[in-house]
């Protein structure tokens, strides 16, 4: 297998992992970890062929995604945080009274 | 050959961590075979030669972001429920969708892809030409990037603000 190819079956590997950890597990944190790992395989599929290009704007844009995951961990984890301070719980299982 | 042989290595520890996230019960435990795929996936970065993109990534998010997660997990309660039972009622059709999902994305890749020899790494993403790049070009995003981050901190008080307005 070609290296790039390698790369991007392993992205497309990662992404699929993490939406299946969202879906399967019950801890609000480890879906949140699992959510992290999406964006990994994402991003690595992006510098992957950013790098194929030889573009600069490619790391840029990287750069700045990773400032976006930076800015959503800091959101959501304090969320959770409340969550798991109103309802004395981190299953998921428990808040389905969010849903709309 | 030996780069192969590390591209291989690497990918493999990426995805054992993956899996392993999968698997382990605690959520410490999860955090850190998630550490251990980032770092693997900065050592891929760096073979790569985006060395920029590497060490952004040590140092985002396994330095600030997957340390505030440790953080978290150890302000909370281990003897919840949802610490000892790992799996949720939708583990069957999660891992159902798993096997479908990689064998389309695994299929369409396979096919559809020319194999394109990679462009000779090195000289492409120096920190020199990154920065430059960066702010000559880019910036409004950089000014952006800072509002955005001003934002997230006014709302993270705005939040913990909340808790204690419901508290006391």
């Amino acid at each position: 297998m070609d290296s790039t190819q390698l790369l991007l079956v392993l992205s497309t590997a990662l992404f699929a992992l993490g939406l299946t950890g969202v879906i399967v597990r019950r801890n609000l944190l480890v879906m949140l970890m699992c959510m992290e790992l999406m964006l990994n395989g994402v991003i690595l599929s992006l510098v992957t062929l950013s790098q194929q290009a030889a573009s600069t704007t490619g790391a840029v844009l990287v750069f700045l995604v990773f400032v976006v995951a930076a800015a959503e961990i800091a959101i959501a984890v304090p969320i959770v945080l409340l969550l798991a301070r109103r309802k004395h719980t981190l299953d998921g299982d428990a808040f389905t009274d969010l849903r709309g | 050959m030996m780069e192969q042989v590390l591209l291989w290595f690497f990918a493999l520890a990426a995805l054992a961590g993956g899996v392993l996230m999968l698997v382990l019960r605690h959520p410490m435990r999860v955090a850190l075979a998630l550490i251990s795929t980032m770092l693997s996936l900065a050592g891929i970065y760096a073979m790569l030669g985006v060395h920029v993109i590497a060490v952004f990534q040590v140092l985002i998010y396994v330095g600030a972001v997957m340390v505030f997660m440790v953080y978290a997990i150890m302000l909370l309660d281990v003897r919840d429920p949802s610490f000892t039972r790992r799996y949720s009622a939708y583990l069957l059709p999660g891992l159902a969708g798993l096997a479908v999902l990689a064998f389309a994305f695994v299929h369409a890749i396979r096919g559809s892809l020319p194999a394109v020899e990679a462009p000779a790494a090195g000289g492409n993403f120096n920190v020199q030409q990154f920065s430059v790049a960066f702010l000559n070009d880019y910036w409004l995003y950089f000014e952006l990037t800072s509002v955005l981050l001003l934002a997230a901190v006014v709302a993270a008080i705005a939040i913990l603000k909340a808790r204690r307005g419901n508290n006391g």
